[in-house]
């Protein structure tokens, strides 16, 4: 017996027999068997698309939720304006113990909700008087002012609602906002909202990003989540859509989400992250962690899985 | 007596590789007689799922994303990609939890295991920019949950969930290719180290 050998290091040296192997038709049995299978679950069981949802869908299905929404883009409490990097500076977003991870990255994809959501989609429309005065009026207001419209407008967003096509409000002293959000959400409902947002000014666009925030910001979005068992607290985001097995593999990542302490900690998912990184750097070094890599041998499944040999 | 050709780098490199990987040894006719358990099957069944997976993904890719919510063929052909990548999942799982109780990186084989654990997380994040892709509902409601997470991180900085352009991308080519590539060094790994031994009664013994 060798002195250095490291049972969980060094392998025996093997001087049994050899069986016949036989790769290549291996190889092929398996591509077929998988194959095979493949087309009998795709068959049976198919795969899920439900249609996706649009700024016009929401602005249809309840015009009141995307009007509170709009103002709350204008007076900074959405989670958008509020989020900090990579989108503004609105926050020093989560934190990792002293860590700042996100600002030190910086905001690479700047979003100002009330320039991108609300006053840029409204200049895209077509010539309108009432618009157009309400617009002039904003840019020519001082910040305290456009703040003070603001804010007059949000303390009656409570009592807000849509009747006769319109966004119809209690507020006074709010200046152009009653315009902008009445015509921001019918610009919504016409779905004229939704290719603002995407293009830019462009012709081509595929980033999703500023009506996927939008969309984010106001319940609507969620409230479908929910119905489909799709939110955080539902382990959301291993799931898709009705039955379906979803991104089971990240069982563990959205397992986090759901003990303590993450399930009520405002950093959750930089620590989720973090601990993830983690234990992923763990899997990766088993072999060179002492304790760690002897689990096997003295588990002893191994005898399972080898039971042939050992028997002989 | 060495010659020029001795020292060409391709002549330098053939024998490398011809002594490292023998044909016997990447075709191999036999293998050792412990080599008899059906959690041999994982890894192969792992590689067909990969190839089917990579097969369906080159059908949806003809006729470009929107094809899978105009047609029904091409609905068809989404589920094939679908399913064959929760079979790819389901074996690389149990070919993972199988090596790890063989203890399966002994006598040399650290590295078979390293790349296999990063083949993994790869693939992990192939399929979520699959998710991210499919410009549907699901799409919708995962990219904005997952936008935190990577976000809180600084990586959202440079890799933006929300934007589908680029997800579509990652997921159909520079994932794949690392996926792939990874997969091609695992195996040739696990050819060139052999499959590990059981465990010796006695630290030491010869089995």
């Amino acid at each position: 017996m060798s002195k250095s050998f490291r049972p969980d290091v060094d392998a025996p040296e093997w001087k049994g027999g050899h069986s016949p192997y036989d790769i290549i038709k291996e190889g092929t049995i398996a591509l077929v068997v998988v194959g095979l299978l493949t087309i009998i679950l795709a068959t049976l069981f198919g795969s899920p698309d439900d249609h996706e949802i649009t700024l016009k869908n929401w602005a249809n299905a309840t015009p009141v939720d995307f009007a509170t929404t709009a103002i709350n883009e204008m007076n900074g409490t959405t989670t958008t304006a509020g989020y900090g990097a990579p989108y503004n500076t609105a926050s020093d977003g989560q934190k990792l113990g002293p860590l700042t991870l996100a600002k030190w990255a910086g905001v690479r994809i700047p979003v100002n909700t009330e320039r991108d959501f609300v006053i840029r989609p409204l200049e895209s429309l077509p010539y309108n008087a009432q618009l157009s005065s309400a617009l002039t009026t904003w840019k020519s207001a001082s910040s305290s002012q456009r703040t003070t419209w603001v804010n007059n407008y949000t303390k009656a967003d409570a009592k807000l609602a849509y009747t006769n096509g319109q966004v119809v409000s209690t507020a006074t002293d709010a200046g152009p906002v009653p315009v902008f959000i009445n015509d921001l959400t019918n610009m919504a409902r016409s779905g004229a909202l939704d290719t603002a947002l995407v293009s830019g000014g462009n012709f081509f666009s595929t980033d999703y990003t500023k009506p996927l925030l939008f969309l984010s910001d106001g319940s609507y979005l969620a409230d479908l989540a929910q119905k489909q068992h799709l939110l955080g607290s539902q382990w959301g985001m291993m799931n898709e859509t009705n039955s379906y097995p979803g991104q089971a593999w990240l069982w563990l990542y959205t397992f986090w989400y759901q003990v303590s302490p993450f399930s009520t900690s405002a950093n959750a998912d930089v620590q989720v992250w973090a601990t993830m990184m983690l234990l992923s750097v763990i899997m990766f070094l088993v072999p060179v962690i002492p304790g760690l890599r002897a689990l096997p041998r003295k588990l002893k499944v191994y005898r399972l899985i080898w039971r042939e040999h050992y028997r002989k | 007596m060495s010659t020029d050709i001795d020292h060409q780098w391709t002549t330098r490199l053939r024998r490398k590789v011809a002594g490292k990987l023998p044909p016997e040894k990447l075709l191999p006719d036999t293998q050792p007689s412990y080599v008899s358990s059906w959690i041999y099957v994982f890894g192969v069944t792992t590689m067909s799922a990969l190839a089917v997976v990579i097969g369906t993904g080159f059908l949806l890719s003809l006729r470009g994303p929107q094809w899978w919510h105009e047609s029904s063929v091409g609905h068809f052909v989404n589920s094939l990609h679908l399913w064959s990548v929760e079979i790819f999942f389901f074996a690389m799982v149990v070919h993972l939890w199988g090596k790890f109780f063989m203890g399966a990186w002994r006598g040399g084989r650290t590295a078979t295991w390293m790349t296999g654990v990063v083949t993994f997380l790869a693939s992990i994040a192939t399929a979520f920019t699959g998710y991210a892709s499919q410009s549907n509902f699901d799409s919708q409601w995962i990219t904005t949950q997952a936008k935190d997470g990577i976000n809180s991180t600084g990586a959202g900085a440079f890799f933006n969930v929300l934007n589908l352009g680029q997800m579509l991308m990652w997921h159909i080519v520079l994932l794949p290719l690392a996926a792939v590539i990874l997969t091609a060094l695992h195996v040739l790994l696990v050819r060139i180290k052999g499959v590990v031994p059981p465990y010796a009664d006695k630290a030491g013994e010869a089995l």
